[in-house]
């Protein structure tokens, strides 16, 4: 299952836990497992998080996501 | 530093001639201001006086009545019904039941000539109660404070939090009292900075027409024509795609032109106006007062550190406000503060504060340079009392591929060593000083940015190439990707033409921001003029009764790949496309995706001043700016950019500011007040770029724009204070606050 | 209010225009005679990206009114190159990468050949100083300083 790493502000939708193991083959699988697991984190998932899936930010949502992938989700980054 | 000798290049890293060149130095280049349509009326908009007042009443006949006077609009021109960012521009666009800032939109009038909108804006009659208003982020979060919007605050603010929080942050990773109690030092400080404004010199100038059946044009000086499509759609209620947005040349962004401000009301007052063109070009006052300057900040950062100088742990608590509504950039000045160093322990909290003030847009590296002047002034400090040399500190916890960032993922291929290694082997750092002379150092982190791309490289005639890109150029970035698809090609650079496009000319486009038009439009670029080749070289391969897959692309030509594939002459590109009619059509290659594959830029300054003790002036002696590009396409531009980047960054350190007084009213809305450096401030500004090449680039790209007005905040403050052994905790340093330091001091 | 009708010559050919006697020249150049290579970038004379030269006085056009331009010699950006044959300094700045945006270049360039005419060898100090009145937020003045000294350097045949 992929490990998804929450910011720490994300913690009291998840009882508490900053890393959650979810099933999901892809970044929109994982997105919909966390909705299911955690339905406080919805509001962040559909309003834009940037994804980093093994140290690369995606931006995908049809990409990939391995058994033992480490998924990051950040606040949206955007530039100047 | 040498580049890659993998690559030799034919192209990139030289330093043709840009292609707008000739435009921009005779006056030719048309910006925003320079359109002019048939039936074209000129707009003019009536603003708040009043830091904070509900709207009462508002009578527009008397100004109806004016002969010339061709619409009036107010908020019920604009849609309702929207919610979050879409509601936020359009309570921006025109105040509602409440102006929530000076210079806050009220009204707007299209006339036949600018006297008489400007007439008939004193003949619109508004009555206002004024509220108590709310300016300081500090004071904005007291538990006494007034809440300025009730509801805007999203889910991540706890229950309990001051009022006008409306959004926090919190992340970090490791046990941050264990990092401590580590430490052989433990220091922590408050840093302050106040708003600047981007401060390009073009204000914002658009021509809009709307007709009654919601299809309308616009010519718009903008980072991102598909942004302003799609925020005038919203702010409107119209359908994004009956809008042609076209933009102009563009005379400067910084971010402030990725969003809208006065363009939906150009299009309100035309469709008003029974669909004439309306021109609104922003004075520079209207600028400073209603486009969206960046935050200030309020920021308390606690580090420990051990006595060889690593660093156990660190603690950020930010507070920023963006003005009246949420987008402070809390989270980006969070994620970039503690970027350049490899980290155990650490905690970082942050929060979006509303105060009666310009909503803000991005500035350069939005958040970055605030949160680096708080970290790098902090870490200079401690380097200071440890009796350790700042750039060995530097090094010593610097970041390297696979290390675990600040913010949680995982660093790829990055360049910061090298970056401080050049500083280190740079003449500037054995320059003699002064007396009241003093030297300081920082280093900075913007992370770069993809976006949505879409590009299309059509074959010509002749065998050149015409680029069709959706980012405007705001510093080269036609050279640079010309460059790029002459060297794919094989042809000259001036066998390129890149036309920066309206919205009905490609997909989506996010706009020329997060330094992404080289990196991401370059590489779209790149990968069409590939496909474009491909095509090519299996009509080349029909022609010679060959597989395609038996043809190369060498040098500008196809030719037979080895003996195997035949005896045939190469087939050039002009040769290629002079028959492209009879060999099946056109040929071109269109690619469009959200980029991905960027690279993070480090960078590093060195600055030497000199303090004034009599007037508390500082006095730039020296600049460097060391950083990484990646690749240089055309160096040229990329040391445009670190200068430009480096001098911006010193407006901020040393004399501006947004100057509000106790009425809430904005002290200094004209140049003269908000002043910005001139050339007789400044020394000539040293660079050095270096090249550690972007894997998720074709050739190496990473994106120069942004991270270099990130040192300059910190490394300016370092150097006041070996100058002067007094540190400056709030920006700017401005003589009055320099002198009242020394004073201090004794 | 009624318009004045103001004859001057701006670039070598002679102009007429009907000026509002509250329009300023700038307004007056893009406005009447379609010359919008001179910028507006701040309109109260602190940016010079509106630098024209009246009887060869580098002035902002913004602080100049349209009516006082009668019987007047203008110079406008339009009017530096000749032809095809650009000016040494817009060569240079072209050559030295002085623009980025190039919304401040028209005013520099005027402002520029303003200094060249009246000191053909300056020191970097004086060109620093004299286009201290001249704003530009994208190069940092570094390349631009760099192209006047470069395009006088040129000039003088050095």
């Amino acid at each position: 299952m992929a490990r998804v790493h929450l910011w720490a502000g994300l913690r009291r939708f998840t009882d508490g836990a900053e890393v959650i193991e979810v099933e999901g083959a892809t970044i929109a699988q994982v997105f919909a497992a966390l909705r299911v697991a955690h339905p406080g984190l919805a509001p962040f998932l559909d309003g834009g998080v940037s994804v980093v899936v093994d140290g690369a930010l995606s931006t995908n949502r049809h990409a990939p996501v391995g058994v033992t992938s480490e998924v990051f989700l950040l606040q949206r980054i955007k530039g100047g | 530093m040498a580049k890659d000798d993998t690559h030799a290049y034919r192209l990139i890293g030289t330093r043709p001639n840009r292609p707008d060149g000739l435009d921009k130095v005779t006056g030719r280049a048309r910006y925003g201001a320079d359109m002019a349509l048939p039936g074209m009326l000129h707009a003019a908009v009536l603003r708040s006086p009043h830091a904070h007042a509900r709207i009462t009443r508002i009578d527009t006949s008397r100004a109806e009545a004016l002969a010339g006077v061709k619409a009036v609009i107010t908020r019920a021109d604009l849609a309702t019904g929207q919610s979050g960012e879409d509601w936020n521009l359009t309570e921006n666009t025109l105040a509602g039941e409440v102006a929530l800032y000076d210079g806050h939109a009220v009204a707007a009038v299209a006339a036949t000539s600018k006297f008489i909108a400007q007439d008939a804006l004193a003949l619109i009659d508004v009555e206002y109660e004024v509220l108590p208003h709310l300016i300081d982020v500090d004071d904005a979060i007291r538990p006494d404070a007034i809440a300025l919007r009730p509801g805007s605050a999203d889910a991540s603010v706890p229950d309990g939090s001051p009022a006008n929080v409306v959004k926090q942050i919190e992340f970090g990773h490791g046990d941050l009292d264990a990092g401590f109690a580590a430490a052989d030092l433990v220091r922590e400080g408050r840093y302050l900075t106040e708003a600047t404004h981007q401060g390009y010199i073009e204000p914002h100038a658009c021509v809009a027409q709307l007709g009654a059946d919601g299809k309308g044009e616009m010519w718009v000086c903008t980072q991102g024509q598909w942004y302003i499509r799609k925020m005038c759609a919203a702010v409107l209620g119209l359908e994004a795609a009956q809008l042609r947005v076209t933009p102009s040349e563009i005379g400067g962004g910084f971010g402030g032109k990725t969003t809208i401000f006065a363009e939906p009301l150009a299009l309100a007052l035309s469709r008003k106006a029974g669909g004439r063109p309306v021109k609104l070009v922003m004075s520079r006052s209207e600028v400073l007062r209603a486009t969206g300057p960046t935050a200030s900040a309020s920021m308390d950062v606690k580090i420990g550190m051990k006595r060889d100088g690593t660093i156990t742990a660190a603690l950020c608590d930010f507070r920023m406000q963006g003005g009246a509504f949420p987008g402070a950039p809390v989270d980006m000045a969070l994620f970039c503060a503690l970027a350049p160093y490899k980290l155990d322990a650490v905690k970082c909290i942050g929060q979006d504060v509303l105060a009666n003030r310009p909503k803000a847009a991005a500035y350069r590296a939005p958040g970055a340079p605030m949160g680096a002047f708080a970290v790098e002034s902090l870490i200079d400090e401690m380097a200071q009392e440890l009796g350790l040399d700042p750039l060995e500190v530097r090094l010593k916890n610097a970041v390297r591929e696979g290390d675990k960032s600040s913010y949680g993922p995982t660093f790829g291929s990055i360049g910061l060593v090298e970056v401080l290694e050049a500083v280190k082997a740079h003449p500037n750092l054995s320059a003699p000083l002064g007396p009241n002379q003093g030297r300081g150092i920082a280093s900075g982190y913007w992370f770069n940015h993809g976006g949505e791309t879409s590009v299309t490289v059509a074959v010509s005639e002749d065998g050149g190439a015409t680029v069709s890109v959706g980012t405007p150029d705001i510093g080269g970035s036609r050279a640079s990707i010309a460059l790029m698809v002459a060297e794919t090609f094989g042809i000259g650079y001036d066998d390129v033409r890149v036309n920066v496009v309206e919205t009905g000319a490609l997909g989506v486009n996010e706009p020329t921001h997060g330094s992404r038009a080289t990196f991401a439009s370059g590489k779209a670029a790149v990968i069409s003029a590939k496909a474009a080749i491909s095509e090519m070289c299996r009509r080349a391969a029909a022609d010679w009764g060959i597989e395609p897959e038996a043809v190369e692309w060498i040098d500008g030509a196809a030719v037979p790949a080895g003996p195997n594939a035949g005896q045939f002459p190469p087939l050039t590109m002009a040769e290629i496309a002079a028959k492209m009619g009879e060999t099946g059509g056109p040929i071109s290659g269109h690619h469009e995706v959200t980029a991905e594959g960027v690279g993070a830029s480090f960078g590093a300054h060195v600055v030497d001043v000199e303090v004034d003790s009599e007037t508390g002036k500082v006095t730039i002696l020296r600049y460097l700016v060391v950083q990484d590009a990646g690749t240089a396409i055309h160096p040229a531009y990329v040391e445009g950019q670190y200068q430009g980047g480096a001098v911006q960054g010193i407006g901020w350190a040393l004399n501006e500011e947004y100057v509000y007084g106790r009425d809430g009213r904005l002290q200094n809305t004209v140049f003269l007040d908000y002043r910005i450096p001139v050339a007789s401030d400044l020394p000539m500004i040293d660079t050095v770029i270096v090249e550690v090449p972007n894997p998720g680039h074709p050739y190496g790209v990473r994106g120069v724009g942004e991270t270099g007005i990130t040192p300059p905040l910190p490394a300016i403050a370092n150097a006041v204070a070996a100058a002067t052994g007094v540190r400056l905790r709030h920006l700017p340093m401005s003589p009055p606050k320099v002198l009242a330091a020394l004073k201090a001091r004794g | 209010m009624s318009k004045v009708h103001v004859s001057a010559t701006v670039n070598g050919d002679p102009v007429e225009f009907l000026a509002d006697p509250r329009e300023s020249l700038l307004d007056c150049l893009r406005d009447h005679l379609g010359l919008t290579g001179t910028k507006e970038g701040c309109g109260t004379g602190d940016c010079g990206a509106c630098s024209v030269l009246v009887d060869g006085t580098l002035l902002c056009a913004c602080l100049v009114l349209g009516v006082e331009a009668e019987g007047k010699t203008i110079g406008t950006i339009e009017g530096l190159a000749q032809g095809h044959e650009l000016h040494p300094l817009q060569r240079a700045f072209i050559d030295h990468a002085a623009l980025q945006c190039g919304f401040c270049t028209p005013g520099i360039l005027v402002a520029s050949k303003a200094l060249l005419d009246q000191n053909p060898d300056p020191t970097e100090e004086q060109v620093r100083f004299w286009l201290a009145g001249n704003l530009c937020r994208c190069t940092g003045y570094d390349k631009i300083v760099r192209a006047v000294m470069d395009a006088a350097a040129e000039i003088r045949g050095a």
